[in-house]
């Protein structure tokens, strides 16, 4: 691995403080939507939980920006805690949402696949055991990895964000606990994707690229990270590059002919929106040579890993009960409609 | 056993911050760049609890103390899965010298603590030696000093032994392919890097090697 030094060009006041200081714009930029503690780094809605609703409260390493603190708010999660960037949070932290999310129907928590996540929301659970009914789904969509002994299992990447949409419906309808963790299961069994990458990203404490890449270079089956994927390929067309993800998602979903999909083409964070465009029409174009039907979509940068540049694809299969659940109004900083 | 506890406690916290950019060199190789400052997080904030003042306990008990705080303070301050790993290493080591018979010497008491603790770790994070993880440093460290206390090795024989077999056991997985934590996304790319988790577990056996020569 090449670690050529680039200087690291950020908007930021020191490398220490860009979590809290994020956290302090969200807080001035959305007063009437979030309750921002920068202290112990926990987002919670302004009005705080719904009594007798179940809460949805996620969290994971910051540098994924909008997820999760851009879906706080009605429709979506009651809380989220942010840890450093690209840091799982720690225990105490997600115990604090955890408690002032709860509502009194139980506390669902949204979990990415990756042990960290995985270890410190277990922990968090054990905390509030016997106090607080917490479910928890732990969304593992990438097919760039296999799920098998030999990894630490698949990642969890664009379903979140769908599965934090439509979970959060299901709850603010009044479904119960179970119903809601059934849900989320449903979008996460029914969803996959996958990402490249056109660069790296700077990781602020790090000071450089995660890895080097040259001009005509691309990492394919990137996760959030900024880590570097499956294979390093040659730059191509972006028709092209779309079919390298669409083909596995397709094949991994066993999609056939006549089904109907939510598509959400995702920038990485550093992709502009016009190529992020063109992505969204190769992939429709594929999809509908395979006689796949697009009924919603979502393009833009919803799950992003810092300031890299790339674009992730993630396909949803519907049902009538979870494009009903999409529909359902929804008001946060980064994904508002209907209300 | 409290001033070897916390010798360690301080040495760990000098070596992590010393080689906190080489470990995050590592992750960057084969995972997302933030070990060594998360680390660094991490022991700093148990230098001040080590300099904040001694624990209520008194001998064996006090140290046990100290582990178990130190084991708390990684799992609330680092993050990341090398957060509660490490933490739950920590409180395993306490458990294990605090139930151990009041006639134990310290060097068997090191012994029983590097075993709980690479017990604790490959529980918690289901891995075990092999999958190019701390395991790697941590399980062979603790058999290295479980020879060497057979052998009528000292306390400090002990953590030399420890720390020995710790450095060669993460200089052990740069031929090794991944198969848990971030790395194991990679697949065969992991192969050639040495895993920075393994790294950071032979530099906190170091530190107690240091500890023993103070």
């Amino acid at each position: 691995m090449t670690t050529t030094p680039t200087r690291m060009k950020k908007l930021i006041n020191a490398a220490g403080d860009v979590v809290p200081d994020g956290l302090a714009g969200l807080a001035a930029a959305y007063p009437d939507l979030l309750s921002v503690d920068v202290e112990h780094r926990v987002v919670l809605r302004s009005a705080g939980p719904t009594r007798g609703n179940v809460a949805l409260v996620s969290g994971g390493g910051s540098g994924h920006e909008p997820l999760h603190a851009g879906y706080v708010g009605t429709g979506m999660l009651t809380a989220v805690c942010p840890g450093e960037i690209f840091t799982s949070p720690v225990p105490d932290q997600i115990e604090r949402a955890t408690r002032a999310a709860d509502g009194g129907a139980g506390v669902l928590h949204i979990i990415k696949n990756y042990t960290g996540d995985v270890l410190n929301f277990e922990m968090a659970a054990e905390l509030v055991a016997g106090e607080i009914e917490v479910a928890s789904v732990v969304t593992n969509d990438d097919v760039s990895v296999e799920d098998s002994l030999y990894t630490a299992g698949r990642r969890g990447v664009g379903v979140t964000v769908l599965v934090e949409k439509i979970a959060g419906a299901a709850a603010e309808s009044g479904a119960s606990l179970a119903e809601v963790e059934a849900i989320a299961r449903r979008v996460n069994e029914q969803g996959r994707s996958m990402g490249l990458a056109l660069t790296s990203c700077v990781v602020p404490s790090a000071g450089t690229p995660t890895f080097e890449l040259a001009d005509d270079e691309v990492e394919v089956g990137i996760g959030i990270h900024g880590e570097p994927g499956r294979q390093r390929r040659k730059l191509a067309s972006v028709d092209e590059m779309a079919e390298w993800l669409v083909s596995p998602i397709v094949a991994d979903l066993s999609l056939t002919r006549g089904q109907t999909v939510l598509a959400l083409v995702n920038g990485m964070g550093g992709t502009p929106l016009i190529e992020l465009y063109i992505a969204f029409a190769s992939v429709a174009k594929i999809l509908s040579g395979l006689g796949i039907g697009i009924a919603r979509n979502l393009v833009g940068n919803y799950i992003t890993s810092l300031e890299m540049a790339g674009f992730s694809v993630t396909l949803l299969r519907l049902d009538d009960e979870l494009v009903r659940l999409w529909d359902a109004p929804v008001h946060t900083p980064a994904l508002r409609w209907g209300m | 056993m409290l001033d070897l506890v916390d010798g360690w406690l301080v040495h760990s916290a000098e070596r992590i911050h010393a080689e906190a950019d080489a470990l995050t060199r590592l992750d960057q190789a084969i995972g997302d760049g933030d070990h060594g400052a998360n680390l660094d997080r991490g022991f700093t904030a148990i230098l001040a609890t080590v300099e904040a003042g001694r624990p209520s306990g008194e001998g064996v008990e006090a140290a046990a103390e100290r582990l178990h705080a130190a084991g708390r303070t990684l799992i609330s301050t680092v993050g990341g899965a090398s957060g509660p790993l490490y933490g739950s290493a920590l409180l395993r080591a306490a458990a294990a010298i605090r139930s151990a018979a009041s006639e134990v010497s310290k060097a068997e008491l090191v012994v029983l603590g590097l075993e709980a603790a690479g017990e604790g770790v490959s529980a918690l994070g289901h891995a075990t030696v092999g999958e190019k993880t701390m395991l790697d440093a941590l399980m062979p460290a603790a058999e290295a000093a479980r020879d060497a206390l057979d052998g009528g090795g000292d306390v400090a024989g002990v953590a030399s032994a420890a720390a020995d077999a710790a450095d060669a056991g993460a200089v052990a997985t740069i031929p090794m392919l991944a198969t848990k934590g971030r790395a194991s996304y990679l697949g065969e790319r992991s192969i050639g890097h040495q895993d920075p988790g393994a790294t950071s577990a032979a530099l906190i056996l170091r530190a107690l090697a240091d500890a023993l020569v103070d």
